[in-house]
């Protein structure tokens, strides 16, 4: 009898506990990760900074020290073919080939293999992230993974990062990669760690012409509104509608 | 309510309560409030420390050559483009920390002849005629002031 008085009212304890317990735990699970299911609607704040790029191929000489200061300030592996920003030359001989060359990215320099009195055009063409609007990469990533920030830079998030490669594959500027050993997809930042301390990206930085150019687009009075503005610029592969913000000023229509 | 569907019930109570605790640790903190990822990633990119360190560190000690820099032709130019990244060398102030290029090859990644560059933006040489008897293009020219530093 006393024993079982002992057992029914611990038993209504237990039950009272694990109740209070369960209720808890659900409701802040309920008021944490609906946030998250909330935010799909995307109520982020409307940032007065929307950051761009302007790239003028016309004062490009393809020194290919942009893509070398990258690989030194990011740390990204220097075999050739691991680059978060890369020079292109291009060569549209007299019968209409069009030729692309990026030797180690540029880094080392460039030839002209091509005589001169075949060439009917020939430039260079700074390629990185487009940092798009629309990114059809944050779009692919299956555990949000990648991101447009609120001053829209495209990043990725390294520790959330499971590899799965999605990413590279959606990129039409095949502007990522997969690190080799941190086996993450890996991308031009814009230099968000210089950006945020007020400097400009290593590879601007150090663009002994001053090709490239990034800035605030939502600043009308800005060096990079004021850039627009001067020149008719265009962006890569504008029929995929990646709202890319890297706008290059006279860009060729063989450009990719 | 008949056993059947109390039981059921409870069942799916009990899933229901199951999967709000696991995503409740699964979901890592800060994810979500910003957009569908982890808003503290944005922090922890922006905290990397810039290896570039821009020209007005250089010209606390190298104001001889800034000055140079600054009359001549690669005076828009900076330090750190031909020098490379200046970290290390402003915290040591060892030369072995800096960058200092030599060779042909160096001042022809922009100098060599290349129908892609215009004649305007840059000058350019034929490096395999132009003096191919010097081996360091510094042997005549001054880098910080090519023309008027004749050596």
């Amino acid at each position: 009898m006393e024993r079982n008085e002992i057992k029914k009212k611990s038993r209504r304890e237990f039950l009272k506990a694990a109740g209070m317990l369960a209720g808890g735990t659900l409701l802040s699970a309920m008021l944490k990760p609906y946030k998250a299911v909330a935010s799909v609607s995307n109520n982020a704040p409307k940032s007065d900074v929307w950051y761009g790029i302007g790239i003028d191929i016309e004062k490009c000489i393809g020194c290919g020290r942009c893509a070398d200061a990258c690989k030194k300030e990011n740390n990204v592996p220097v075999e050739p073919f691991f680059f978060r920003t890369w020079v292109e030359q291009y060569t549209i001989t007299n019968d209409e080939k069009v030729l692309v060359e990026s030797p180690n990215g540029g880094i080392d320099g460039f030839t002209q293999q091509v005589p001169d009195d075949e060439i009917y055009k020939t430039f260079f063409v700074p390629k990185l992230c487009n940092h798009c609007a629309k990114a059809p990469c944050v779009q692919v990533c299956p555990v949000g993974a990648t991101f447009i920030t609120p001053d829209g830079v495209v990043l990725v998030d390294e520790k959330y990062c499971i590899g799965c490669r999605y990413c590279v594959q959606a990129c039409p500027y095949g502007a990522r990669f997969i690190h080799p050993v941190k086996k993450v997809a890996s991308k031009c930042t814009l230099c968000y760690h210089r950006l945020t301390k007020g400097m400009n990206p290593a590879c601007m930085e150090v663009c002994p012409t001053g090709a490239r150019i990034m800035g605030n687009l939502r600043d009308k009075s800005g060096k990079l509104a004021e850039f627009l503005k001067e020149h008719n610029c265009q962006v890569l592969k504008p029929h995929m509608n990646t709202g890319s913000k890297a706008y290059y000023n006279a860009l060729n229509m063989e450009v990719r | 309510m008949p056993i059947q569907l109390r039981r059921i019930l409870l069942l799916l109570f009990s899933f229901v309560v199951l999967f709000l605790v696991a995503r409740h640790f699964l979901v890592p903190e800060s994810f979500g409030e910003l957009g569908h990822y982890r808003a503290n990633a944005i922090k922890e990119i922006a905290a990397g420390q810039p290896k570039y360190v821009g020209s007005e560190a250089c010209k606390e000690c190298h104001d001889d050559e800034a000055g140079l820099l600054a009359t001549g032709p690669h005076k828009n130019m900076k330090c750190e483009t031909c020098h490379g990244p200046g970290y290390k060398h402003v915290d040591s102030n060892e030369a072995a920390d800096i960058i200092k290029p030599s060779g042909r090859d160096f001042c022809a990644k922009c100098h060599a002849k290349n129908p892609a560059r215009s004649e305007s933006n840059i000058k350019q040489v034929d490096v395999k005629e132009h003096n191919i008897d010097e081996d360091q293009c510094f042997n005549c020219h001054n880098p910080h002031d090519p023309w008027n530093e004749m050596r």
